[in-house]
């Protein structure tokens, strides 16, 4: 009987630590959205959209760095996605099983967790360097290196998903195969393909080690792309570390309108992917 | 045509080293080997070495996954044996979310909120604890900063948290529920089953997750560049300001003047690059015979 209690015994001690583990854990994410809602939402006000970030102790709001953060994300995203989406269709469709594929699927994956301050040291070799200045873009392209893998994994994923038969269908009906891989393929996974690129737009609008010195920062408006563009995480990372009080709240606004625009778009992003899988 | 594209995904990567390599050639030919075990640091006399940075680095990620692989499992625990089946997948999805949260954001709050509250509680009770233990004395001394190593492997933590715990969570989720059935069957209890059931179907799998969480640790920049104190020196104390390889980088490349001082921190990217895909390259093949094993 003494050691049926001491089975249970542990069995409860474990357990309790598993629960406080996830009490922990799960705590600690809840205090900081809490703390970014609280501390963000004090500094939200028309301004922020309206204005040019100031110099210290002036007033002002983000209005260059949002732009410039739209501007280098969308266009970032649609140079990458083609690309991806080239490759995991070759992946899915043409290359499954053969050695080429095995050894990319592999390199993707590396691509995917590499640190992205590696890529962009790698983009500020490539194109800082040989342009003598920061560029908005060598940002676009450094965001594009890190949207590439992200839109391979998820393109070849939800090819996969695609039932077979469906393929031999089409090809039975005397389709060739880029036809099928377009009309059928494309058409049964679209809203996963969807999914790749909100995630991917997700994983991008967030980036501020690759662009720290890619584009560098602008403290007025540009469109000029081949001049320092201005985006919301490098402005959160100098105005956070700054002394002045005005800057940081600026700073928690930012960080506060990021977080909301990646859990929508990740959020978006999971409701698609379950409409694909089902 | 797609196939072009497969291999630009190759030509990337081969670019991302081959570029990292040059950049890095100016630095190595001047200071050859040494400046991999050297710890001087100095723009000035243009000395460089990268020991305080890859010893930052580590130290830091050490102290991550100190924290975040027994908590990241319990939850993942807590999530597959123990929750309630109405809040398993709100609670699995709300972890997800988390995990693609920007790193700048734990960033900022690690720095105005985490860093205060151990400087005035946790880094004194620490200190006060281990200040009569030989060994752990020197490991935990010196003025409560705030900022410094611990307080970065902390933010690190909490960042990798719900990533090994989806990993991980993922991972148990494979074990065939007849492998369950039949040692609860026996008498066993919830824990046992774990231990001597779950964790050793997917052990593979769940060592691969930890060093998925363990690169992305390792490459971590703007969570750490806030909190780390930016201290080119190696402290016995884990209390201390240091740097790692990712801060260094991030902290001084736009003010980096001179070719050596550009090249030395070019070197301490191929460094890290290496480091990483070291772990990465491992804990994929580990997921892969997971994978495998699953018969997919």
């Amino acid at each position: 009987m003494s050691l049926y209690a001491g089975r249970r015994r542990s069995n409860s001690i474990a357990m309790t630590l598993c629960f406080a583990a996830a009490i922990f854990g799960l705590g600690f994410l809840a205090l900081i959205l809490g703390t970014l809602v609280w501390r963000g939402v004090a500094g939200l006000n028309l301004a922020v959209f309206t204005e040019m970030t100031p110099p210290p102790g002036n007033e002002g709001g983000l209005l260059n760095a949002i732009a410039g953060s739209l501007v280098m994300t969308i266009i970032g995203v649609a140079i990458g996605t083609p690309l991806g989406m080239l490759a995991g269709t070759y992946m899915a469709e043409y290359g499954r099983f053969s050695k080429l594929a095995m050894v990319i699927r592999f390199i993707n994956d590396i691509l995917l967790s590499a640190p992205s301050i590696v890529i962009g040291l790698f983009i500020y070799e490539l194109l800082v360097v040989r342009m003598g200045h920061f560029s908005a873009i060598a940002g676009i392209v450094a965001l594009a290196v890190i949207v590439v893998p992200v839109v391979v994994r998820t393109t070849e994923d939800m090819l996969n998903l695609v039932p077979t038969p469906l393929r031999e269908a089409a090809s039975a009906l005397g389709m060739p195969r880029s036809h099928v891989i377009r009309r059928v393929c494309y058409k049964a996974a679209r809203a996963g393909l969807i999914t790749g690129v909100l995630l991917a737009i997700a994983r991008v609008s967030g980036e501020t080690a690759p662009l720290l010195f890619t584009s560098l920062n602008n403290q007025f408006w540009s469109s000029d792309l081949n001049a320092p563009m201005a985006s919301l995480p490098v402005v959160i990372f100098q105005f956070a570390l700054s002394p002045y009080q005005d800057w940081q709240q600026l700073a928690w606004t930012g960080a506060l309108l990021i977080t909301f625009a990646v859990l929508t778009l990740s959020i978006g992003a999971r409701w698609l992917a379950g409409k694909t899988v089902r | 045509m797609t196939q072009i594209a497969a291999i630009a995904v190759l030509i990337i990567l081969g670019g991302v080293i081959a570029s990292l390599v040059s950049g890095s050639i100016p630095a190595f030919k001047a200071f050859g080997f040494d400046f991999i075990t050297t710890e001087t640091w100095n723009p000035v006399t243009d000395k460089f070495g990268a020991l305080a940075s890859i010893s930052g680095t580590i130290t830091t990620s050490i102290i991550a996954m100190v924290i975040a692989v027994p908590i990241g499992i319990g939850v993942a625990i807590f999530l597959t044996e123990l929750c309630p089946p109405v809040l398993r997948r709100p609670l699995g999805i709300a972890i997800e979310l988390l995990a693609g949260i920007p790193s700048i954001i734990y960033g900022i709050w690690g720095l105005f909120v985490l860093a205060p509250f151990l400087q005035q509680y946790i880094e004194p009770a620490l200190i006060g604890t281990f200040a009569n233990i030989p060994g752990l004395s020197s490991v935990f001394a010196g003025p409560p900063y705030g900022i410094g190593t611990f307080t970065a492997g902390f933010v690190l933590a909490i960042m990798v948290l719900p990533f090994i715990t989806s990993i991980s969570r993922d991972v148990f989720e494979t074990v065939p529920p007849v492998l369950k059935e039949a040692a609860y069957g026996v008498g066993s209890t919830t824990w046992e089953v774990v231990w001597n059931v779950v964790i050793p179907y997917t052990r593979v799998g769940v060592i691969g997750g930890v060093m998925l969480g363990l690169g992305r640790a390792l490459g971590e920049t703007m969570a750490v560049t806030f909190v780390i104190g930016n201290a080119h020196r190696i402290s016995a104390s884990i209390l201390a300001p240091g740097t790692t390889i990712s801060a260094t980088i991030a902290n001084e490349f736009t003010e980096a003047v001179g070719d050596l001082y550009t090249s030395s921190l070019i070197a301490l990217g191929l460094i890290l690059f290496v480091i990483t895909f070291v772990v990465l390259a491992f804990a994929r093949l580990m997921l892969m015979r997971i994978e495998s094993k699953k018969g997919v």
